[in-house]
């Protein structure tokens, strides 16, 4: 499809286009973020995706996440970002993996992708992801959510950015009181995405060593440093 | 002493964007999370003039302490 990339053009060059499609990125995680991040991952022309989740569709995913169906509840995650993702590009090459991220198949799953995007939604699992990251040089953009809340950052290997953002030992925040909308995943999975094509194209300025934290009830965009 | 204290998201609940907390006392951004009734694990980002700060930092004053709550969801 010669026209595919056509309204990219002014922003994203040609041989910027190509550098996409030769980028390869692992998505961890296809629920409330990660239905975006792939949805524009895969329109943005990224090359080789990898989509991990080890959970299946229920009727409570049906308010927020993109590639929850009426017509997949049951339908492993990961199978149906795949499903979807061909349908949006079938130029793009999917890996899918049908398992929880952990200490154990970490490095396995992560190794040899040019980035790590977190659509987890546990703090321990994060942990685990930026720990690896770090081992295997791979630059990791973080995303979370609570409700009218929302955070993201690029962590580049050594970063350790997670480290001022979760400072106790708890797993989750407050999204386990508020729950999550519709609108939250949607735009931290957009800013996650326009994150990760800075790295790839080395272009523009990072939200590094900062984060950006997002407080919709209040319409709030706060640019806060992580640095002691 | 004066210290400025801003809240943020659910944290203002019941307690306002921003306060002063007065005392002729020496305290600690700990100190702050217990007189306002916040648990440590209900926070997240912890600032003392804009910077990262432990819960042990003594505070003098003018400081302007912010508080965040976690946000973990995906």
């Amino acid at each position: 499809m010669d026209n595919r990339y056509s309204k990219n053009k002014k922003m994203i060059s040609q041989q910027e286009q190509e550098m996409l499609k030769n980028s390869r990125v692992c998505v961890v995680g296809c629920g409330g973020l990660g239905g975006y991040v792939l949805e524009l991952l895969a329109r943005l022309g990224v090359g080789q995706l990898t989509a991990v989740d080890g959970d299946r569709f229920d009727q409570t995913n049906l308010n927020r996440q993109l590639l929850s169906l009426e017509s997949n509840l049951g339908e492993y995650k990961a199978v149906a970002a795949k499903k979807r993702i061909e349908d949006v590009n079938s130029e793009i090459d999917v890996d899918i993996i049908i398992e929880f991220l952990n200490e154990e198949n970490a490095e396995e799953i992560l190794l040899g992708h040019d980035l790590i995007i977190d659509a987890l939604d546990s703090i321990n699992t994060r942990r685990i992801v930026q720990e690896k990251a770090k081992a295997l040089s791979i630059p990791f953009i973080h995303g979370a959510i609570a409700g009218w809340y929302g955070q993201v950052c690029t962590i580049m290997p050594g970063d350790d950015s997670l480290d001022y953002l979760y400072k106790s030992d708890v797993n989750h925040g407050e999204e386990k009181k508020l729950g999550n909308p519709s609108y939250t995943p949607a735009l931290v999975a957009s800013i996650e995405v326009s994150e990760a094509t800075k790295v790839l194209l080395d272009k523009g300025e990072l939200i590094r060593n900062e984060v950006l934290y997002v407080d919709l009830l209040e319409g709030e965009f706060h640019k806060l440093p992580l640095k002691k | 002493m004066e210290i400025t204290v801003k809240f943020f998201a659910t944290l203002r609940e019941g307690r306002g964007k921003i306060t002063t907390y007065v005392t002729e006392d020496s305290v600690t951004t700990k100190d702050i999370l217990d007189y306002y009734e916040i648990n440590v694990e209900d926070v997240s980002i912890l600032y003392v003039n804009g910077l990262d700060a432990a819960l042990d930092k003594k505070l003098e004053h003018g400081d302007i302490v912010s508080i965040f709550p976690p946000v973990g969801g995906g």
